[in-house]
């Protein structure tokens, strides 16, 4: 019965609804609406880019912050101190996260469970503290602010354009990478190739001996991961105004992962669920309160003890639910 | 088909497997056995690649593939089930035979098709094959013991071997599924013409297939040979069938 469903859902093409449903943002929602949207979308893509470890290939990782840092950095770097344009900035920031994520990933694919988590956390670590400290190239601790916005003035002669600003315009650019991002995200995790990572998730013994180089094809997904967080890094930089050294720390690596788990990682779109949930939440309720982080861990522990599945795996199971009751 | 010479892993002093030799020719059905703890399934692991040997070699039709990787030993042909029931749970049973196929073919680097798309009819027959077509889309997980057994038949058949290897492929089953496991593994066998490799401490379910038995006694082989010579050792008599 699920696994019907899970066909039918299959065909419904919910990247391009998603992204008519998110595009009149800037026409009916206030500057902060958009302010926000952006934020949702780009936290979106990095968190369905672990995802891709996290709930395909069942890898955890705790170091997926390093790829996007160096996305943020190649692209600021690229755009601020070498005036080099975002059309060539944004694929070059792909192109460097995922280089980093293959030298990396060749060392962590040799271990296994929590030895390669905490493998991953070391290689984002050492990624921390040379972005730290490499004051010439990475601007230190002072990082790299003013990181300009792409050339966006041809969008205000569109129609209905014309009254955005940058803020809005930039809302469009990255609604339409993250969106194109997202389509290839999914069409990879629905391929061969996803289901080979699926059979590594279940059960890598017994995928070795379907014919599988496990250590291969974690190896190409930690790449991909790598490429999708680099992109969503880059759009960050700029959407941020600036590249911070603590865009790499670890920290953030647990906090997209939360979005993942809260979301629901057996879910395609349970990441970006969980960051749109994450990040709306954060701003309402630090709107009120101070205490942020006290939620946050309360969450958590409804979440892991009540919804295991998160958001999505207890829709999915409250819709079986109803589906069974009226069969019955 | 399958040579296995002078073959001896240790764990940690603890000898497994102690200079095993044995032969399977092209096309013969032919058994391990030994009581619990003899060195069946390390000799199994030696053989498929999960454990390398101290010492020995395993010659796969006139090839050394002694420390080859599993991966590259199942793409040589040589198929395996394994002793704990060892398939994809939260894949559905199409998908796990699928997996196998996409694999198999050399699908695996398509990271741009959709894969629901592909080997229909192939894995349906297959399915049809080993009794499992009517569960084709339950989660492998939710399967009886028994037919997840039969899904793992499924996943080694999937990789077109000329050489199966089964590891206890009736273990854990009640006395009717033992026999029709053991008729559609012969079947099988015979319609793919297959050599087969197995462990099985069904002694009955043993004498009543192998053309060839080995019998591993504390990781040593204490005799090799037909059936028939095999029964009547008294070195095996001592040791195992005078457990019975």
């Amino acid at each position: 019965m699920s696994a019907l469903r899970t066909r039918f859902a299959g065909r419904i093409p919910w990247t391009l609804i998603v992204f008519l449903a998110a595009l009149p943002v800037p026409w009916v929602g206030s500057r902060y609406d958009t302010f926000l949207a952006t934020q949702i979308a780009i936290y979106a893509l990095f968190a369905l880019s672990l995802n891709l470890l996290l709930g395909l290939t069942g890898l955890v990782s705790f170091g997926h912050v390093a790829y996007f840092g160096i996305g943020a950095y190649v692209c600021g770097i690229l755009m601020k101190t070498l005036g080099v344009p975002f059309i060539v900035a944004f694929p070059a920031s792909g192109l460097g996260a995922g280089l980093f994520a293959l030298v990396f990933g060749f060392f962590c694919v040799r271990l296994t469970k929590i030895y390669f988590a905490m493998l991953t956390l070391a290689f984002s670590q050492i990624v921390w503290a040379v972005c730290f400290k490499w004051n010439d190239v990475t601007g230190g601790d002072q990082g790299l602010p003013d990181v300009p916005f792409p050339d966006l003035h041809w969008m205000a002669s569109l129609p209905g354009f014309g009254h955005f600003r940058i803020g809005e315009q930039f809302y469009f650019l990255t609604l339409v990478l993250v969106m194109l991002c997202v389509a290839a995200l999914r069409r990879l995790s629905q391929s061969p190739f996803g289901r080979v990572l699926t059979t590594i998730r279940e059960n890598p013994e017994r995928a070795a001996f379907i014919g599988v180089n496990v250590r291969g094809y974690e190896l190409a997904a930690f790449t991909a991961a790598g490429i999708f967080a680099g992109f969503s890094g880059a759009l960050f930089g700029i959407f941020n105004r600036g590249v911070f050294a603590d865009y790499v720390f670890w920290a953030k690596s647990a906090d997209v992962m939360i979005m993942a788990i809260l979301g629901g990682m057996n879910h395609f779109w349970g990441p970006a669920i969980g960051a749109a949930v994450l990040t709306i939440l954060n701003q309402q309720i630090t709107s009120i309160t101070e205490y942020w982080p006290f939620f946050l861990g309360s969450i958590l522990v409804i979440l892991l003890f009540v919804f295991p599945g998160g958001i999505l795996g207890a829709l999915d199971a409250g819709w079986n639910r109803l589906v069974n009751r009226r069969h019955a | 088909m399958l040579e296995v010479a002078g073959l001896r892993k240790t764990f940690a002093g603890f000898v497994a497997v102690s200079d095993v030799s044995f032969t399977v020719e092209t096309q013969q059905i032919a058994a391990v056995i030994g009581p619990n703890g003899a060195g069946k399934s390390t000799l199994f692991n030696l053989i498929t690649g999960h454990l390398q040997p101290d010492s020995g070699t395993v010659t796969l039709d006139a090839k050394d593939i002694t420390g080859v990787l599993p991966h590259q030993i199942c793409r040589m042909g040589i198929g395996r089930s394994f002793q704990r029931t060892n398939i994809f749970p939260r894949l559905s049973v199409f998908e796990n035979v699928q997996a196998a196929f996409l694999t198999h073919r050399g699908r695996g680097r398509d990271f741009w098709s959709r894969s629901e798309t592909f080997y229909h009819a192939d894995v349906e027959a297959l399915l049809a094959q080993i009794g499992l077509l009517e569960h084709a889309r339950s989660l492998a997980g939710t399967l009886s013991y028994g037919n997840q057994k039969q899904l793992e038949l499924g996943l080694a058949l999937a990789s077109d071997p000329a050489l199966l290897l089964l590891d206890e492929p009736t273990a854990g089953m009640s006395a009717t599924e033992t026999h029709d496991t053991i008729a559609l593994i012969e079947k099988i066998a015979g319609e793919r013409a297959l050599t087969l490799l197995f462990t099985e401490h069904d002694m009955e379910v043993v004498f009543s297939i192998a053309q060839k038995i080995a019998v591993l006694h504390q990781g040593r082989l204490i005799a090799d040979g037909a059936p028939q010579d095999v029964r009547n050792d008294p070195d095996v008599r001592r040791v195992y069938l005078g457990e019975h």
